[in-house]
């Protein structure tokens, strides 16, 4: 099992670690729940150093990720980031990353458990272009820093912190560097909040987390950290897919729901099937439930419409920002409408839900 | 961890306290701190029969549900009604008012053969 460098600190406080795509991650430090809120409220950190880290260089870079990727990469303007998916010629999705572009080299940050089909991916269809595919995934380390007050304590506390994030918007990217070490920084995340990812080298991971997440001695608020449980939670409010749940290579992005990043007018690997599936409109679409009560419904539970079964549920938690029981699944196109009343087979019981557009948490304007 | 030695545990951590005839079964501290955010219960009404090493109901927390076993075969005689609105109190107090069920026991006796405090602990350890 691989360890990231932030395996030592995660023991000192007292950490669940679970294996999680072939990681040893920390699940929870205090309590899923409380992580969450602190999330929503404050500020929390997570190490995120099992994502791949895959950086592109040579003439034909931008022209292998435009062949791979479904969103249009040419597009992409230096300091910004963007989502995309990588399909199979089936326009199954074989990964959901986001793809950055530097002055000098693209990056992609891809799902540790998809890191090395994603690679092999890459590297056949890089033959005969002038490309260098560096995976550099285990000498460095990522945190995620999330939060409403992630960005405002970054912006007027800058000449405090290590790290320096400019005046980028959403999506942007900087590089920098501190006491001789370089580091990229972007303004994403994965909670519905507002908030950082940061790369830097695996040596100075625990220096830099160690210096984030220090007791406040002025009016900074605390930086705590969280695990991939409150992770996990808080993706499912703001509505966002986890490949394995949502995704795999059977499913397509447009009955993902994730339209919006899928470039039809260029061509990729996967276009033809994409272009098919946009015309006939999905057959199942991924649809927000609300249940009635408190139980959760997992991963593979029945969708129901009177006795008939409609779909399946991907993802599913008891959402602590709303107090209600949530969750994501494929239900029949013409049932995916807001308002629709179907129900969950739960250990037997079919629990009323109502469809309800997604995401279920949207952060205050 | 506390584990008191009034009661009976199973190796799937369930305690059983007997009072007379009266088995009340709760999970110990141990499974509750595992299962963490614990959101529902799913317990039988009271007139259930219940049969020794069969599931009497469920537990889900954030990350999972899991089956309640009885150690012990009877008829259910009260519920912990608390725990519907209150699930928390199995993380907040797992060994006391997070109680789940009591059960009157048809043979007293067979209690003896669930682990002692002692033995449940020696499996913890090994865990």
């Amino acid at each position: 099992m691989l360890k990231t460098p932030l395996n030592e600190i995660h023991r000192r406080l007292g950490a669940r670690l679970v294996e999680f795509g072939g990681w040893e991650m920390p699940v929870m430090y205090r309590g899923i729940n409380d992580e969450h809120v602190y999330t929503r409220s404050s500020a929390t950190i997570f190490d995120v150093s099992h994502m791949g880290r895959l950086k592109f260089t040579g003439a034909d870079a931008e022209r292998l990720l435009d062949r791979v990727c479904t969103r249009n990469i040419a597009k992409l303007a230096v300091g910004r980031s963007a989502y995309s998916h990588v399909c199979n010629d089936r326009g199954g999705i074989l990964d959901d990353v986001i793809v950055s572009r530097a002055k000098d080299y693209l990056y992609m940050v891809c799902n540790a458990g998809n890191r090395e089909k994603i690679v092999a991916h890459l590297k056949k269809n890089a033959e005969g272009m002038t490309v260098k595919i560096d995976d550099t995934t285990t000498a460095s380390a990522m945190f995620a820093i999330q939060g409403p007050a992630v960005i405002p304590m970054f912006k007027s506390q800058a000449e405090k912190l290590p790290i320096k994030i400019g005046d980028m918007g959403r999506y942007g990217f900087v590089t920098g560097s501190y006491m001789g070490m370089g580091y990229s920084v972007f303004r994403s995340g994965y909670t519905g909040e507002d908030g950082l990812e940061i790369v830097l080298p695996a040596m100075a991971g625990v220096l830099v987390w160690d210096f984030l997440t220090k007791e406040s001695d002025d009016d900074r608020v605390t930086i705590k950290p969280a695990g991939l449980g409150a992770r996990d939670t808080l993706r499912m409010e703001a509505g966002m897919p986890l490949y394995g749940h949502e995704l795999n290579e059977d499913v397509d992005p447009i009955s993902a729901g994730c339209k919006w990043c899928v470039d039809l007018s260029k061509d990729f690997i996967g276009a033809a099937a994409l272009r098919k599936v946009d015309a006939d409109g999905p057959v199942r679409k991924i649809t927000g439930l609300v249940l009635e009560g408190r139980r959760i419904a997992r991963q593979g539970a029945k969708i129901l419409s009177g006795d008939r079964e409609v779909g399946e549920v991907t993802s599913g938690t008891l959402s602590p920002t709303l107090g209600k029981s949530i969750a994501m699944g494929f239900v029949e196109s013409a049932l995916a409408a807001p308002e629709t009343k179907l129900a969950v087979d739960i250990s037997g019981t079919a629990v009323p839900a109502l469809v309800v557009p997604l995401p279920f948490y949207k952060k205050p304007q | 961890m506390s584990v008191p030695n009034d009661r009976r545990y199973l190796k799937s951590h369930e305690w059983h306290k007997l009072e007379g005839d009266i088995c009340t079964i709760g999970i110990t501290q141990f499974a509750a701190d595992e299962l963490t955010d614990i959101t529902y219960v799913s317990l039988p009404s009271v007139g259930k029969e219940l049969k020794a090493g069969k599931p009497f109901g469920e537990v889900e927390s954030v990350k999972a549900t899991s089956d309640l076993i009885a150690g012990v075969s009877g008829v259910v005689t009260e519920v912990n009604s608390k725990l519907n609105d209150a699930p928390e109190l199995v993380n907040s107090d797992p060994m006391a008012a997070g109680w789940m069920i009591k059960v009157k026991v048809s043979d007293a006796a067979a209690l003896e053969g669930l682990l002692a405090a002692d033995q449940y602990e020696a499996q913890l350890s090994g865990h």
